[in-house]
């Protein structure tokens, strides 16, 4: 199993009159097909270490490798390719384009890598969210979704330039219990039957439980049980 | 780059009003600015083209600028002379017919001759001191717009031949003289002639309605006892702007003094210059007034999108893509309003023409507002406003661009 993820006593303060630490000497390691749940209390910086492992943050000192490649010599035109290629991102609001359908939606990250012809990524966005269970709303806008749909477009669009690694920040914090068990699923099918490494955030102990391995955060290290 | 471009119009497209309200506010700007520009720049070649119209763009008389050298100063190098007088001249200019030749032979213009001589009109007891100015109505015609300032009769009717005379209006009142009555005129030497009155003009120049009187040029050499004299030539040329070069080798050639427009009206002119900057200075506040608002609204929209600029660089857009993308709307909002605004500004600027009002003070002539139909007004207008839409589409999309997008999903959430 070869290693996605590797990152070595990462830290990062913000810089303040009075510098506040979110993260503390952070090492972890995380392969292929693993189902990883970032768990903790409130401000003990579960999403500042999704971020940094996103290339959406950059640590104050630590090595981070991402495929193999540190990120710390990348400038911010290959973070951004990097993030295009190899990662997906599912928040806790959908975050879809308003202006956009829910396809197009999909289709923005295949555009922006531009390895597919346009009726292969229509084809590609149309496969994914079919897939998801988003058949009747392919040409619809964000704002004539539900909140579970929308967070399943999100998904989709997470998926559509094929990424090794999905990272979620709380993906199911705004939904209801049934909108939550069918993202949880979605997930889940995504690391047993696509192959994907997916880590998500959450403070819902239940939902950790019922995944592969559990990191957790206290005051932004990691606390081992 | 097409995604980029793509994004942009979905962007612009996809907020209506907020679109609506931001390419009017560009309309309005561009379109006053192109309005005020008009009526600015329309009041001050108005009123130079009265300037050049009214008066010949290079004017020969019969005077020289130093007073005529002694012999002995001709002939030796340092000679000094005290207690003597100026030779005395024979008034007008010597050859005229060989001036005339010359000149016409080189001039990009209409050149006139003529004799200006003092003297008193009289009618029924009463004077009037007049300029009588003898011209030749066929050159006269190409130099001078009084041609088209006649009230009653007409200047061709001097070319008839005859004692006939045209005179000012005023003077006219003045006399109590009219159409077709016959007044004495009488020169400096003394000598008096009868003319019937054939033409009454009206310039608007209290001065030339009071105090001018046409008779052919033969005329006034007769009544002045100059035959074949002259002492002024005018010049109308189709370049006003040629006038000090032409007048300066006209005065190196002829050796009498040449004075072009801008030297005659150097004051006015200097005082043009003033007027201009406080012209371009207005045009340019104004431009700039509607750029703070062009750059408001762009800027506002722009902030407004900060969401997406994070949205976007999760997706993996760099911070490039970003400031490119807003960079466009900016500028795609500005172009839009320019166009509108040009609209605007071109029917502004028609309605303007339309005004028509009464001068008080004569009551008698109608003017329209001075307007300048200039293209570049349009372009400066325009640039201005993309200039001013692209930087404001670009500052904000750079500062977003740079923000990191946790910062803003954070505030988000």
């Amino acid at each position: 199993m070869s290693t996605l993820i590797e990152a070595v006593n990462l830290t990062r303060v913000l810089p303040a009159i009075v510098p506040v630490t979110l993260i503390k000497d952070v090492s972890l390691s995380v392969g292929e097909k693993e189902f990883v749940a970032v768990t903790g209390p409130s401000g003990s910086g579960k999403s500042s270490l999704l971020y940094l492992l996103g290339l959406l943050d950059r640590p104050t000192s630590g090595t981070l490798k991402i495929g193999g490649r540190d990120s710390g010599p990348m400038d911010e035109q290959e973070r951004a390719r990097t993030r295009l290629a190899m990662m997906g991102f599912v928040f806790q609001f959908h975050f879809l384009l308003p202006e956009f359908t829910v396809r197009e939606n999909v289709e923005i990250p295949m555009r922006k890598l531009g390895q597919l012809s346009r009726p292969q990524m229509r084809e590609r966005a149309t496969e994914l969210l079919e897939s998801l269970g988003l058949a009747g709303h392919l040409d619809k806008r964000p704002d004539q979704l539900s909140g579970g749909q929308r967070q399943r477009v999100a998904v989709a669009r997470s998926l559509a330039n094929d990424p090794p690694i999905v990272l979620a920040d709380e993906p199911t914090g705004s939904l209801d219990t049934k909108s939550s068990e069918q993202v949880f699923h979605i997930l889940e099918t995504l690391v047993r039957e696509r192959n994907k490494t997916v880590i998500a955030v959450t403070h819902d102990v239940e939902m950790a439980a019922r995944m592969d391995r559990r990191i957790h955060l206290v005051d932004g290290g990691i606390e081992e049980p | 780059m097409r995604l980029i471009l793509e994004i942009a119009f979905t962007h612009i497209a996809g907020r209506g009003r907020q679109t609506l309200v931001a390419i009017v506010g560009v309309a309005v700007g561009v379109g006053f600015s192109v309005a005020m520009a008009a009526l600015m720049q329309g009041g001050q070649d108005d009123f130079v083209e009265q300037l050049i119209n009214t008066m010949p763009h290079v004017q020969i008389t019969d005077e020289r600028r130093t007073p005529p050298r002694q012999p002995a100063e001709e002939v030796f190098g340092a000679a000094a002379i005290s207690g003597l007088r100026p030779r005395e001249d024979r008034r007008g200019i010597i050859n005229p017919t060989a001036a005339l030749t010359w000149l016409r032979g080189w001039v990009p213009g209409q050149v006139a001759e003529n004799l200006k001589a003092q003297g008193v009109i009289r009618y029924a007891g009463r004077d009037v001191g007049a300029s009588i100015i003898g011209v030749d109505p066929d050159a006269e015609r190409g130099v001078s717009p009084i041609v088209e300032d006649f009230v009653q009769g007409s200047f061709d009717r001097l070319r008839a031949g005859g004692n006939n005379i045209l005179i000012g209006d005023t003077m006219a009142s003045r006399l109590g003289a009219g159409l077709g009555d016959t007044i004495t005129a009488v020169s400096s030497t003394g000598l008096s002639r009868n003319f019937k009155i054939a033409g009454l003009f009206h310039t608007g120049t209290t001065a030339r309605d009071e105090g001018e009187a046409y008779v052919l040029l033969k005329n006034a050499q007769i009544l002045s006892e100059r035959a074949n004299a002259i002492n002024e030539i005018r010049i109308k040329l189709a370049d006003p702007n040629a006038a000090p070069a032409v007048a300066k080798r006209t005065e190196a050639e002829l050796g009498y003094k040449a004075m072009a427009w801008q030297e005659a009206n150097e004051s006015i002119l200097e005082a043009l210059v003033v007027r201009n900057v406080i012209m371009y200075t207005v045009v340019a506040a104004i431009m700039l007034v509607a750029g703070f608002g062009i750059f408001n609204i762009i800027s506002t929209i722009t902030h407004e999108k900060a969401r997406d600029i994070a949205i976007m660089k999760s997706l993996g857009f760099a911070e490039a893509d970003m400031r490119r993308l807003f960079l466009i709307e900016g500028v795609a909002i500005g172009a839009a309003g320019s166009l509108f605004g040009w609209l605007l500004g071109f029917s502004l600027v028609y309605a303007l023409a339309q005004v028509r009002f009464e001068l008080a003070t004569t009551g008698q002539e109608m003017t329209r507002l001075p307007i300048a139909w200039s293209f570049l007004h349009y372009l400066l207008a325009a640039g201005f406003a993309l200039a001013s839409a692209a930087v404001a589409g670009y500052l904000p999309a750079r500062r977003a661009a740079k923000l990191n997008p946790v910062d803003i999903i954070r505030g988000a959430t």
